[in-house]
């Protein structure tokens, strides 16, 4: 038993970090251990070839919430802001779209697309209010919890009623229906089709790809960013800010379980056997490994264990890195354009189609992407003149039949290469060295379970009042002292920080009521 | 359809062939998919049996559960709200279960078999919940009801019958232990429990041995009065005993729609099986927050004027004007061993404290017409009926 401290974070992804800076901001004692050697979980730049370097895991910052930005005075650097998603057509006939316009459709898509985001983005908006506060606690008399509820409801009611009816028309549908009523463009419905299943297990014909869609708009109104140095960058900057404010960061020191000490938290054990005591225990790792695996079944109730085991978390995307000496050629692109955000979504059909082997646990032979070079606005990354590619790769289903094999990536790597060659010919002359993450090597370098980015699939059934599971949304488990701060506890998951800053909320809230 | 097809729907103890040998009444209930007997020639014989001589009572349509497995311990020690490390192998517990709202799922009876291995009796069926709270621990759940022949032998003359049969051991057999003897080849279980609240045991055995063993008991009790019992006469004996019957005393919180209509142990009388130096177990925080503000419901044992069966009847605190009932009689009879009328009741807190007085309105039928007292009845302790042979070991002969 060493130093005590008055809180202790179990892992340093960005929402961990989050919760330990504005916790060692409050004046606590926070010691965060992390089980990887570097800070940032799957937030985290590192190298993947000699002289090469990308943003392991998530590679966009498109959900960053100023909340958090303001209050920890983050200020990250961006190598490009707010830029154009690129729709890959054959023969160079592409679409491209951001928050503010469309160019690539005919008048009338173009005016509908307007409309449409001028919807979705009121909506998103109604949902970004609740991503920065604890979800209310239902059947309870706690004045904060009611004062949320009421205010939902009377948000909700003060869209106006056409407004108000048409979001609840929507939040549990499908976006294909929604894309096919609005758009003729199959390009533009293939596009939006990805933004609302990508890094999920949903197609976009399944229900509840309206609330993804309108969630990923939340973020930051659907404006995407490329961080200067990769996304590990912002994960450094908040530990810095955290290390300033007194929180000691520890890594490589993987926790392998959560003390219990008569019903309540007592502290932590590391992997080699080291006890750190803290009477309050914040966990960035994923519900289901925390509640499952770090504390037990055990010191859990019967039912809230069977919904905390049976949280729907199975990634389904695959990354892709290549370390390329040179630019490939994409037809009908300029030299500038590959700052841009890049999807292989030909069509809202091919998307779901790209779904359906997964679902039967097959790899998609012909998979949706979204491709970036970050290296293009970002020297650090490739050395001069070289570049990288960066590639979400869906759909690569967790529990693939016959198991992730070295000879299943290889062969998901080379159907990648193959699909991104489709629209830039030149691509396989132009690769020096590459690597593929599939779900099973995400989970085991970034301790996720299922290899799923979001900690937990973001649906109706966990989300908001339910993530992750009923009685664990408002940040404290039913344990004495345990709390979630990751992307498994609400909003839910992307780099906002705000799992992570809603969760150190509810900690000094608690202790300023006790 | 022949009647034979009708009556294969149902299920039959492996005791079957010699219970229809017995059968003079035909008067058979369902119990879990089993065919059981309501009495099998006259229900009030069948109860003075087991007060005056020896009841066989087939226990095989009991729900039956195996937990094996390195966890088992610690599986059954969050499952239930005793404290299970206090159970040692060879020992048997009385236990209630809850959900996670510390309502009563069950009751029942555990059977430490050996180390690492348990077996739960209950009255309804619970592979759902049993299996969703083995998630996180190493332990299997079996279903075993119908690989296990049950017989409760109960009586006063129960200890001579298995005297008689030979088998050794039977007279430092302790209440809620249990021990093993060899039944021609095969392995028979006695355990000393019952739902009679008298001295008694339970034999429990592989079906194929069924009938041998009946035979090999009747034969060792034909000079002690053994006979068949049905499910009336067990009946009566439990609440004369002050047991609680599950769908009379509390529905099953798992089955149960209505809110307010579930029951907690402390509302049960059964605050004693709730051990809160536990840590954990299902329904902790729930029972520990009941604790602090107060239960809804209490379980109340009623010793009432008069002879006539409360049955269903409402339980009031006064017995003139202004009045509104305070609860319900759940069972009820006129205890022919005791010569007192009692009945089992749930009334709303803080009524129904040991010693009070209540008032229980019984509707009672005569020729056709109804007729209606105010019976004033109090608010016992004890159980109606225990007898000090019960926890006398050796049980003296009879």
């Amino acid at each position: 038993m060493t130093e005590k401290y008055d809180a202790i974070v179990i892992g340093a992804g960005h929402n961990g970090l989050v919760c330990a800076a504005l916790l060692g901001k409050a004046g606590k004692r926070v010691l965060v251990l992390e089980a990887n050697e570097g800070v940032g979980g799957a937030a985290v730049t590192r190298p993947f070839a000699d002289g090469y370097s990308v943003s392991a895991c998530a590679h966009l910052l498109y959900q960053l919430q100023p909340e958090v930005t303001k209050e920890l005075g983050l200020r990250p650097r961006l190598a490009a802001d707010n830029i154009d998603t690129i729709v890959l057509g054959d023969g160079g006939a592409h679409v491209r779209y951001s928050a503010d316009g469309i160019k690539g459709v005919g008048q009338e898509d173009a005016d509908r697309y307007r409309a449409f985001q001028k919807r979705m983005q009121r909506f998103a908006g109604l949902l970004q209010t609740y991503l920065n506060k604890a979800p209310p606690r239902l059947g309870t008399r706690d004045r904060q919890s009611l004062f949320t509820l009421a205010r939902l409801g009377l948000d909700l009611r003060m869209l106006g009623r056409e407004h108000m009816q048409e979001f609840l028309r929507v939040i549990g549908m499908n976006i294909y229906d929604e894309l096919v009523e609005n758009f003729d463009s199959p390009l533009l419905k293939g596009g939006l089709s990805v933004d609302a299943v990508l890094g999920t297990h949903l197609g976009p014909r399944s229900p509840n790809t309206i609330l993804t869609y309108l969630y990923r708009l939340a973020g930051n109104n659907g404006r995407v960013a490329v961080p200067a140095g990769g996304l590990g960058s912002v994960s450094e900057a908040i530990a810095n800010c955290a290390r300033d404010s007194g929180v000691t960061i520890r890594t490589g020191m993987p926790v392998s379980r959560i003390l219990v000490d008569n019903g309540r938290v007592a502290g932590v054990e590391t992997e080699s056997g080291e006890q750190f005591p803290s009477l309050t225990v914040v966990s960035n790792a994923d519900p289901k490994r925390t509640i499952m695996e770090l504390v037990g079944a055990r010191h859990f109730e019967t039912r809230f264990t069977h919904r905390a085991h049976h949280i729907r978390m199975r990634g389904n995307a695959a990354k892709l890195h290549l370390a390329l000496d040179g630019l490939p050629t994409f037809e009908g692109l300029d030299k500038k354009d590959y700052a841009e955000r890049m999807l292989v979504a030909p069509d809202e059909n091919y998307v779901e189609r790209s779904f359906n082997p997964a679902k039967y646990g097959e790899t998609s032979p012909e998979p949706v992407m979204e491709i970036v070079f970050p290296s293009f606005r970002d020297e650090s990354l490739a050395p001069t003149g070289k570049h990288v590619l960066s590639a979400v790769v869906q759909y690569a289903p967790y529990r693939l039949k016959g198991g992730w094999t070295d000879a299943a990536r290889e062969a998901f790597r080379q159907t990648a290469i193959r699909t991104i060659a489709r629209y830039a010919p030149d691509i396989e002359q132009r690769i020096v060295a590459s690597e593929m993450l599939t779900p099973a090597d995400i989970e085991r370098e970034f301790h996720m379970t299922g290899g799923h980015w979001h900690h937990g699939e973001l649906t109706l059934d966990q989300f908001m009042f339910v993530r992750p599971v009923a009685g664990a949304a408002q940040y404290q488990l039913p344990l004495d002292g345990l709390f979630l701060c990751g992307a498994g506890a609400h909003p839910g998951g992307g780099v906002s920080g705000a799992p992570g800053r809603n969760a150190a909320k509810a900690i000094l809230a608690r202790e300023k009521a006790s | 359809m022949s009647n034979a097809e009708v009556e294969q729907r149902m299920l039959r103890s492996p005791f079957y062939p010699r219970q229809a040998e017995l059968d003079m009444l035909s008067a058979w209930h369902g119990w879990k998919g089993y065919q059981a007997a309501d009495a099998f020639y006259c229900e009030d014989m069948e109860y003075f049996a087991i007060r005056n001589s020896t009841g066989v009572f087939d226990l095989t349509p009991m729900t039956k559960y195996r937990i094996t497995g390195t966890d088992a311990l610690e599986y059954m020690d969050r499952l239930v709200t005793r404290d299970m490390r206090k159970v040692q192998p060879g020992r048997v517990a009385y236990a209630v279960w809850c959900d996670d709202q510390g309502q009563v799922i069950d009751d029942g009876t555990i059977f430490h078999l050996r180390d690492n291995e348990y077996r739960l009796c209950s009255q309804e069926r619970h592979l759902d919940w049993l299996t969703a709270a083995a998630i996180g621990f190493d332990v299997a759940v079996t279903e075993e009801t119908a690989d296990v022949a049950g017989l409760a032998v109960q009586g006063p003359t129960s200890f001579s019958v298995l005297s008689n049969m030979g088998i050794k051991g039977i007279g430092e057999l302790k209440p809620f232990g249990l021990m093993h003897a060899d039944f021609r080849g095969s392995e028979l279980m006695i355990s000393r429990t019952g739902f009679t609240g008298d001295l008694g045991y339970e034999l429990w055995i592989e079906p194929g041995k069924a009938i041998d063993l009946w035979d090999a008991l009747f034969e060792a009790g034909k000079l002690h009065g053994i006979r068949a019992i049905g499910t009336h006469a067990l009946n009566l004996a439990r609440i004369e005993a002050g047991y609680l019957q599950a769908g009379n005393e509390f529905l099953p919180a798992d089955l149960t729609v209505r809110p307010g209509r579930t029951r907690s142990p402390l509302e049960l009388g059964l605050e004693w099986l709730v051990d809160f130096k536990k840590p954990n177990f299902n329904g902790r925080r729930a029972l520990a927050e009941e604790k602090r503000r107060g239960s809804r419901w209490r379980l109340v044992k009623l010793d009432i004027e008069g002879n006539k069966a409360a049955h269903n009847s409402y339980i009031f605190a006064k017995a003139k004007r202004n009045r509104a009932a305070i609860g319900f009689v759940t069972s009820a009879a006129w205890s022919p061993v005791c010569k007192q009328n009692i009945a089992i009741g749930t009334v709303r807190a803080p009524h129904g404290a040991v010693g009070d007085s209540v008032w229980v309105e019984v509707y009672y039928q005569r020729e056709m017409h109804w007729s209606r007292v105010m019976a004033r009845a109090t608010v016992v302790d004890k159980p109606f009926w225990f007898p000090p042979r019960r926890g006398a070991t050796p049980p003296g002969p009879y």
